[in-house]
């Protein structure tokens, strides 16, 4: 059946006002960064405006320690991405695999810490981090920063392997693999889509996040990404091309991992395997 | 190749459901031997526990002369085709045939020859290279027995392999695996709820019903001599006919005593009782030449080509009476029934409905 044309035309309005939406920010921050000095606002719409010039990049790695904190923020999230992956796919496992008693309180506590928000759970964990002798260390932001992103992933993988049919296992088991051999050779290759899943979720926590780091980090050459760029954000004079310069700079890594991960992602990986 | 020794066999479920109860069984080497019954009879779940995946709650189970309760699947010498062909997608169809042997470190050209030979066999070498998800179901069916051939097992456990295939593939794996056991010789444990592979396939048929051994026996002594009246039911298309009536003075009489039947007392006289006569749809003899039983009317009648089914009306139950092909029957027509000799089973009346004859 062929579509009225005005339906047509609504459609495509709604989502040409939505692709705006997303892109206008992206397009001004990435504007402000090729400007010259810190001009936040200016009366030119072109994108690339006509003095366009690269100042603000070649000044982040040239008078900022902008290469230490990517390298602290890369450190602080490949741990916390690993950490969040190993724990999540082999607890997820569990939860769908065996029956034991607490289980399902367990999986229900798992769920109701997902009911606060961050902010909310920023000062008990902050207790905790202090009590801990954390504050101030690379390991207490990634304590945090697991422990707030494992529920979901716990979630998510337990979801991805209910998906995974039993009798794969019971065929590895029976072809003389030990349940963690069947774990290892056929449950989690088939499980990759999860597992990506869970690490673009742990990196991101890890990545993006400021308030907490802001909290536990007061050494400047410890800072992440987000503190050292905050930085440039001061109360009388904001450096606002740097900071535009930086924000595009620690978005291309995130781009760049979601592209190389995406062809994973693909559902139906187990298509095949069994007559459902 | 070995035996396989079930004594006194348990399984009860921790919410408390005894699926198993009390499965004693002797399977010999090299023997097709069939477990067979109605859904949640307790076949998968005693097959399951031959291959380890699920634990004995009692009894014993010996493979050869080894107790193997307590082994791992992996170390049971078993291999095992599942209803649904569980294939690994991720691993081409060499690498899925492979991995058993692989496992259990394998030398490489060993399995390569073991992979080739069993991909001959079963016509698949052009399929080698594929995954699973680009397989037809015949396809997959047919890896998934080269996968349980090429580890060369002592038993092979069959669960239902030919149950996700349509009727006309069925048919030909059917024949393909009955050649394969001749073939090979192994000792097969083949589970399923279809009586005609039961009956075509099996040495011997085990058949089960509520977790416990109804009958074992040959399948055509299964179906000449059926232990009790659900054997009886279960084996035969289409099902036997029951009448509920009496045993009196050497003749059964249906209940409305509108039909009845001498009966030859062969191991003694049977002592009066109610009870339920069976007669399979094939011993009933229309226009005489047999035991003379009753005459009835034809409600509906259902022409096959080689044969004709009658759906008569005796004591106001509907029942089956199969009629050679030649001959012509309509509905209204009046059919004498007699009853082949031999053809006539009687079971108690009770539950339990034991063979009486």
């Amino acid at each position: 059946m062929k579509e009225p044309l005005r339906i047509t035309l609504l459609r495509h309005a709604v989502l040409l006002a939505f692709v705006a939406i997303s892109l206008y920010p992206v397009l001004n921050v990435i504007s402000i960064s090729l400007r010259p000095g810190d001009r936040l606002r200016s009366t030119d719409l072109s994108i690339i405006p006509p003095d366009w010039t690269f100042a603000s990049y070649v000044k982040l790695f040239t008078e900022q320690p902008f290469l230490t904190w990517l390298g602290n923020s890369l450190v602080v999230s490949s741990v916390v991405t690993l950490t969040g992956v190993a724990l999540a796919s082999t607890a997820g496992y569990a939860f769908s695999r065996f029956q034991f008693i607490g289980r399902k309180a367990t999986m229900l506590a798992i769920l109701t810490t997902q009911m606060f928000p961050a902010t909310m759970l920023l000062l008990p964990l902050y207790v905790l981090i202090a009590r801990l002798g954390l504050v101030d260390t690379w390991l207490g932001l990634m304590v945090f920063y697991t422990a707030t992103a494992l529920p979901f992933c716990v979630w998510q993988m337990k979801g991805f392997y209910d998906t995974i049919p039993a009798s794969l296992e019971e065929a590895a088991r029976i072809d003389g693999c030990s349940r963690a051999q069947a774990f290892w050779h056929v449950v989690l290759p088939l499980a990759t889509p999860g597992l990506v899943i869970t690490a673009l979720f742990s990196f991101m926590t890890a990545w993006s996040e400021y308030i907490v780091a802001a909290q536990v980090m007061q050494n400047e050459s410890m800072f992440t990404l987000p503190l050292g760029i905050k930085g440039f954000q001061a109360s009388l004079s904001s450096q606002w091309g740097l900071y535009a310069a930086a924000s595009i700079l620690v978005s291309l890594p995130v781009v760049a991992v979601f592209l190389a991960l995406s062809k994973y992602l693909v559902n139906g990986l187990t298509v095949g395997s069994v007559k459902e | 190749m070995a035996t396989v020794t079930l004594r006194d066999l348990h399984k009860r479920y921790p919410q408390g459901f005894h699926a198993v109860r009390g499965v004693s069984l002797d399977v010999r080497d090299g023997e097709f031997l069939v477990l067979v019954g109605p859904s949640g009879c307790g076949k998968s779940t005693t097959l399951r526990m031959v291959a380890g995946l699920e634990e004995v709650t009692d009894g014993e189970i010996r493979i050869g002369d080894r107790l193997v309760n307590d082994v791992a699947p992996g170390d049971r010498d078993i291999a095992m085709v599942f209803q649904n062909y569980a294939l690994y997608p991720h691993l081409s169809v060499r690498e899925n045939m492979a991995f058993g042997l692989r496992m259990r470190g394998t030398a490489r050209a060993e399995i390569d020859r073991r992979v080739a030979d069993a991909a001959a066999a079963l016509s698949i070498e052009h399929l080698l290279a594929r995954r699973p998800r680009e397989l037809s179901g015949g396809q997959r069916q047919r890896v998934a027995l080269g996968r349980a051939i090429v580890r060369e097992p002592a038993v092979f456990l069959f669960d239902e392999p030919l149950s996700n295939l349509d009727a006309k593939l069925r048919v030909q794996m059917r024949a393909e695996l009955a050649r394969l056991h001749r073939r090979l010789g192994t000792t097969v444990i083949y589970v399923t709820h279809d009586q005609v592979e039961a009956m075509t396939l099996g040495d011997r048929i085990v058949l089960m019903n509520h977790g416990v051994i109804q009958q074992v026996d040959e399948p055509l002594a299964i179906y000449r001599r059926p232990a009790n009246r659900f054997v009886a039911s279960f084996i035969g298309s289409p099902t036997m006919n029951f009448f509920a009536g009496s045993i009196d003075d050497g003749r059964f009489r249906v209940a409305d005593g509108m039909a009845g039947l001498s009966l030859d007392a062969e191991g003694g006289p049977l002592r009066p009782a109610p009870a339920v006569l069976g007669v399979r749809p094939e011993d009933f003899v229309v226009d005489g030449g047999a035991v003379p039983f009753t005459t009835a009317e034809v409600e509906v009648a259902e022409h096959l080509g080689h044969e004709t089914l009658a759906h008569v009306s005796v004591g106001g139950a509907s029942h089956v009476v199969r009629v050679p092909g030649d001959r012509a029957v309509s509905p209204g027509d009046r059919l004498s029934l007699g009853v082949r000799p031999g053809g006539a089973h009687l079971f108690a009346a009770d539950d339990e409905g034991r063979r009486l004859n």
